[in-house]
C-alpha cells in the first residue's frame, strides 16, 4: 500500500496494545542464553568447521610474496585460501565487497588469507604460519593533512541561501569557531559472525547484519548466485550501530569455503580485529560561522565539514542537520570529502547528526554566552516551524523542538544554572550544567510483511525485517495484536530470514516506523480476508477479544479459521510526503557534570533527554534507545577515539580495553520524557525515528556543562581530563 | 590431507567439568579456552564471546562459586570443578530473579551481553553479601550494598546497548525483594 496522504484515523490508534508500555516478548530467551546468534547455530549434522581470517598488516601496496605451505599442512587444517587460489568473485557491487581477488592491499586488517579447521584453535594457529612478504606504499591517513583537497558530494550536496558573507560580516555578535571529531567505532558487544551451510546447490548463511536484503543481494552478487539459492538468516543480532549495514568478509569467506568444502564453515572476526577490518565513523573537521542580532536571532548559519574516506567512499555528513535546525536567512552549509586510506568509512548511530551535533550544539553555547543570553532561550527564538532553505511552502510534518526545551529546562532545574562558569563548588568538585538542542531527520523505507492467522487462532507475523536491540520483536507483536484484536502473547513474530518479505531493516532509525507500516499494512489487507468470510463488510468492522464485529453480530476468529489458516501480505510504500514535509525528530538534552578540581576527572552526574518522535509504539523499548544513545553520547563527549597511526595507517587502540565505551560506573541514572505527538505525514503508525535521536546533541550538552563547570572550552573531541587540567581556576 | 590424519596430530587432554550440575567429559586440545569448551564442544552458547580477551565480561561463568572470565582461562585448568553458565540459572519458562527482574526492567536490548551481566549480577550480590569491599566503599569493615557499589563491581561487564540503569534497577529489585 502506497502512503503519499496524510493518515486518517486507523485501527492502529485504539491505544489497547500499541503504544503502551511491554516488556520484549523475546526477554526470557535473551536472559537465558538461547536466543541464537550467528555463530550459535545448531545443525542437524554437527560438522561444522571453523574459518579464520589473516588480515593484512600493512594500509596500502601490494602482497608481494604468500606462502600458506606451512599452514596447509598444519594439524587439522581443511583449506587455506589466498588471493593465488581464491575463486574469482564478480566485481565490487554496492553491498558487499568480493575477497581475495589480487594481491592489492586497500586497508590494514584487509583479508588476504583465510585458513579452515577442524577446530577453531588449529585454524588459529595455522594463520600464524603464513608468511606475507609486502611492497608497502605511501598513503594519506591524515584528515587535517588532506582536507584541503576535499570535494563536494553528491551525498550532502551544498546549499545556500541568501547573502552569507555579507550577513556574518555585518552581525552585531557572531561565533567563528572550528570544532574537531575523532574516528569512532560502533563497538557493538557480537562481533560479525557468519556460518555458511551449502547443501544442495543451495546456500544458508547464517550472519549478523542489519538490513537482510542488502546482505542476501551482496553474498549472491558476489558469489554469482541468483539470490532464490541463497538464504540469509539473522534472527538475534548482537548489536549493530551501524556496523552491521556492511557485508565484509566472514560471510563471503565462509560461503567460499563451504562450496569448496561441501560443510558448514562458521567464522568470527576477532576483536582486535573487528576496529580495523570493519567500518568505523570518520572524523570530522567542522568550521561554524553564527552570526546574530542582539536578539539572538541567527542571521548568518554557516557550517562546513571536512571527513576523508577510501576512493569511491562517502561523506561524514556532518553539517547536514544545520540546513533545518534554526532559522536565518542568510546560510552556507557545505560539505567536503577527502580521499585517505585508512579503514573504509561507514555508518555509526546517526551518521551525520551524532558529531554534527557535537560541534553546531556547543558553538550555540558559545553564541549564547558572546550574547550574554540564557542558551535555552536562544534557542527558543530561533526556532523555526518550516525548512528555513525552502521557506513556508515546506512546513514540518510536526515539530515540537521549543516544547522539549521548556519542558526539559522546568524538569531539570535548569534555572538554578549559574551563566559564570566555575560559579558552582561541591567540595573538590566544580559542578557545571549543559543544554543542547537533539535532531535526526526521520527517514522511512519500503518494507513488506505476511501475517497469517493459524487455526488455533494465533497470529503469526514474518518479515525480513531485524531486531538489533531495538525491540523489533516485540513492536510488532503489538501492531499485529491491536489490529487483530489479540492478545499480545497470541501473536508469534518470526524475523530476519529471507524467506520472509522484504524489509526495511535496522539503521536510520527508519525499522520501526517502515516495518512496522510494512505489518500494519499486511493485517490491514487480513483483516478484509477474514472480513469477507465471516460475510462482513470490511468498511465497517471492527476486531476485539479474538472477535470480528459488524453491527450487532460477532464471530470468533477461530471459527472463521477453524478450516484453514488464512494469510494477507502487503507492503509499505512511501510517496512524497517526505519532500512535501520537512521530517525530523527533535528533543533537548540536560547534563549536569561535576569536574574534579585537582585531578580534572570529569563525572557526570544526571541527565535528561526530552524527546518528540511522533508515536512511541512502545515505551519500555523506545526509553532504552533513548538511554543508548545518551550513554553512546557521553562516550563520543569524554572518551571514545580511535587513534591513528600516522606511520602506519591503522587504529592503534583496536580492542575493547584502549578503545573505551562507558561502564556502569560512568553512567548515572539517566531521565527520558517523551513528549505526547502524532505525525499524521510520515506513516499510518504517525511515529518518527527515535533510536538515533538519544545520541543527536548529547555529547554538546556535556561539553557545555564541563565547560560552565570550569571555564575550559575544548574544541577537540573527546574532552578528556589533559584537555582541561591546568586551565582552570580553583 | 585427510581431516582424520590431521586430528590426531594435534595433542588432546582429557577433563572432566562439572558443568550445571553435570559431568561432562571432554577431550581437547588443551589450547581451548572455557568459554569454547562451553560454546563449541558443549553446545552451551548462552556464554557469549565479546572479546576473548577479558575486556567485556560477556563470557562470565561462575566456576566454584565465583565468576570469572571464561574467556581467559583454559578449560583443562578446571579439571573437577564446578561451573555454572547462565542456562545453569534458570530457563524460558523457569527463571531465575534475576533473568526474571532482567525482563521486567527492560535490563538488555541486543541481550548479547546479557547473560555475562546476570551471571556477574548474581556473583556481585554474594560478594556484598559475603562483606568482600571494593574501590568505593567507604568503610572497609562495613560493606553496605548501594547503587555505587553495584555500578562499581559491574563495570567489567561491558553494554554498548548501555541498558546500565535498568540493570542497576534490576540488581536492586532482586536485592530488595530477596530472591537472589
Amino acid at each position: 500500500m502506497l502512503f503519499d496522504k496524510p493518515s486518517p484515523p486507523n485501527p492502529a490508534d485504539q491505544g489497547k496494545i500499541f503504544g503502551k508500555p511491554h516488556p520484549r516478548i523475546d526477554g526470557p530467551k535473551k536472559v537465558t542464553g538461547t536466543a541464537p546468534y550467528a555463530y550459535e547455530y545448531k545443525l542437524a549434522e554437527d560438522n561444522a568447521v571453523y574459518g579464520f581470517l589473516l588480515g593484512s598488516s600493512i594500509a596500502k601496496g601490494r602482497i608481494a610474496s604468500i606462502d600458506a605451505s606451512l599452514a596447509e599442512k598444519a594439524p587439522g587444517v581443511l583449506l587455506v585460501l589466498t588471493h593465488e587460489n581464491a575463486p574469482k568473485h564478480k566485481p565490487e557491487n554496492s553491498r558487499a565487497a568480493p575477497q581475495l581477488q589480487g594481491p592489492e592491499i586497500k586497508q590494514y586488517e584487509q583479508a588476504i588469507a583465510f585458513v579452515v579447521a577442524e577446530t577453531f584453535e588449529e585454524a588459529r594457529a595455522a594463520a600464524r604460519l603464513i608468511r606475507v612478504t609486502y611492497r608497502t606504499e605511501d598513503g594519506a591517513f591524515v584528515l587535517a593533512d588532506e582536507k584541503d583537497k576535499g570535494k563536494p558530494t553528491k551525498t550532502a550536496p551544498d546549499t545556500a541561501t541568501g547573502n552569507f558573507d555579507k550577513a556574518f560580516a555585518e552581525a552585531e555578535v557572531k561565533v567563528d569557531v572550528t570544532y574537531t571529531t575523532p574516528d569512532q567505532s560502533q563497538s557493538m558487544m557480537e562481533p560479525h559472525a557468519s556460518m555458511a551451510v551449502w547443501e544442495g546447490g543451495k546456500l544458508t548463511v547464517y550472519t549478523s547484519h542489519q538490513v537482510l536484503h542488502w546482505a542476501h543481494a551482496g553474498i549472491a552478487d558476489t558469489l554469482g548466485l541468483d539470490e532464490d539459492k541463497v538464504r540469509v538468516v539473522s534472527a538475534y543480532i548482537g548489536g549493530g550501530f551501524g556496523s552491521k549495514l556492511e557485508v565484509y568478509s566472514d560471510p563471503i569467506l565462509s560461503s567460499m569455503a563451504a562450496i569448496k568444502l561441501g560443510r558448514p564453515v562458521k567464522t568470527a572476526l576477532t576483536r582486535p580485529q573487528i576496529y580495523n577490518h570493519t567500518t568505523h565513523r570518520p572524523a570530522t573537521i567542522q568550521h561554524i560561522q553564527l552570526g546574530a542580532d542582539r536578539d539572538g536571532r541567527l542571521t548568518a548559519v554557516g557550517h562546513r565539514t571536512w571527513s576523508g574516506d577510501q576512493e569511491g567512499g562517502e561523506p561524514e555528513t556532518a553539517s547536514e542537520q544545520t540546513k533545518l535546525l534554526y532559522g536565518g536567512e542568510n546560510r552556507r552549509v557545505e560539505t567536503r570529502l577527502t580521499v585517505l586510506d585508512l579503514p573504509k568509512g561507514g555508518s555509526m548511530r546517526a551518521p551525520g547528526e551524532a558529531v554534527g551535533m557535537l560541534a553546531l550544539e556547543c558553538a550555540m553555547d558559545e553564541l549564547a554566552e558572546a550574547l550574554g543570553m540564557d542558551p535555552v532561550d536562544l534557542r527558543i527564538v530561533n526556532d523555526v516551524q518550516y525548512d528555513p532553505e525552502k521557506g513556508p511552502e515546506r512546513p514540518f510534518s510536526s515539530r515540537k523542538f521549543v516544547e522539549c526545551l521548556k519542558t526539559g529546562a522546568e524538569t531539570f532545574g535548569w534555572s538554578a544554572r549559574k551563566s559564570k562558569p566555575g560559579s558552582v563548588r561541591d567540595g573538590d568538585w566544580l559542578v557545571g550544567m549543559g543544554v543542547a538542542s537533539a535532531f535526526r531527520k526521520n527517514i522511512v523505507q519500503e518494507s513488506g510483511a505476511r501475517v497469517r492467522l493459524m487455526p488455533d487462532g494465533h497470529l503469526v507475523i514474518e518479515t525480513q525485517q531485524t531486531d538489533i536491540g531495538t525491540g523489533s520483536y516485540t513492536m510488532l507483536g503489538m501492531i499485529g495484536a491491536e489490529m487483530l484484536g489479540l492478545p499480545l502473547d497470541a501473536v508469534d513474530v518470526r524475523l530476519g530470514d529471507t524467506d520472509f518479505p522484504k524489509a526495511s531493516g535496522s539503521g536510520g532509525s527508519w525499522g520501526a516506523n517502515s516495518a512496522g507500516s510494512g505489518v500494519y499494512y499486511a493485517c490491514e489487507a487480513l483483516r478484509k480476508e477474514l472480513a469477507r468470510k465471516a460475510g462482513f463488510n470490511a468498511e465497517s468492522v471492527s476486531f476485539s477479544d479474538g472477535r470480528i464485529i459488524s453491527g450487532g453480530n460477532a464471530v470468533a476468529l477461530t471459527d472463521i479459521v477453524r478450516t484453514g489458516a488464512v494469510e494477507a501480505s502487503d507492503k509499505a510504500e512511501f510517496g512524497d510526503l517526505t519532500e512535501k514535509y520537512a521530517q525530523a525528530s527533535f528533543g533537548a538534552h540536560f547534563a549536569e557534570v561535576a569536574v574534579h578540581a585537582f585531578t580534572a576527572e570529569i563525572r557526570v552526574r544526571r541527565m535528561l533527554s526530552v524527546c518528540a518522535a511522533g508515536r512511541i509504539f512502545n515505551p519500555v523499548t523506545a526509553r532504552s534507545q533513548c538511554l543508548g544513545g545518551m550513554t553512546m553520547g557521553i562516550g563520543a563527549a569524554l572518551m571514545e577515539e580511535c587513534v591513528v597511526d600516522p606511520r602506519y595507517g591503522y587504529f592503534v587502540n583496536h580492542d575493547l580495553a584502549e578503545y573505551q565505551v562507558p561502564v556502569h560506573a560512568d553512567i548515572p541514572d539517566l531521565d527520558v520524557i517523551f513528549l505526547d505527538e502524532l505525525d499524521d505525514q510520515s506513516s499510518p503508525l504517525r511515529g518518527k525515528g527515535v533510536g538515533e535521536l538519544g545520541i543527536c546533541g548529547v555529547g554538546a550538552s556535556v561539553a557545555n556543562a564541563v565547560y560552565n563547570a570550569c571555564g575550559v572550552r575544548v574544541r577537540d573531541y573527546p574532552v578528556t581530563l589533559d584537555k582541561i587540567i591546568g586551565r582552570f581556576d580553583l | 590431507m585427510n581431516s582424520e590424519d590431521t586430528a590426531s596430530a594435534t595433542p588432546r587432554m582429557s577433563v572432566t567439568l562439572t558443568v550445571n550440575g553435570k559431568d561432562e567429559h571432554l577431550t581437547i586440545d588443551p589450547r581451548v579456552t572455557l568459554l569454547d569448551a562451553l560454546r563449541d564442544h558443549l553446545g552451551l552458547t548462552g556464554t557469549k564471546k565479546g572479546c576473548d580477551h577479558g575486556q567485556c565480561g560477556a563470557c562470565t561463568v561462575h566456576v566454584n562459586g565465583r565468576r570469572i572470565n571464561s574467556c581467559l582461562t583454559l578449560a583443562v585448568m578446571h579439571e573437577g570443578e564446578d561451573v555454572t553458565t547462565i542456562e545453569g540459572l534458570g530457563t524460558p519458562e523457569h527463571m531465575h530473579a534475576l533473568q526474571q527482574a532482567f525482563v521486567e526492567r527492560d535490563a538488555f536490548q541486543c541481550g548479547y551481553c546479557t547473560p555475562g551481566q546476570i551471571c556477574s549480577a548474581a556473583a556481585v550480590i554474594e560478594e556484598i553479601e559475603a562483606g568482600i569491599p571494593s574501590h568505593v566503599t567507604p568503610d572497609l569493615g562495613d560493606v553496605q550494598f548501594s547503587d555505587e557499589e553495584v555500578r562499581e563491581r559491574m563495570s567489567g561487564n561491558l553494554c554498548r546497548c548501555a541498558a546500565y540503569p535498568n540493570i542497576i534497577a534490576a540488581i536492586r529489585d532482586v536485592r530488595e525483594g530477596g530472591k537472589a
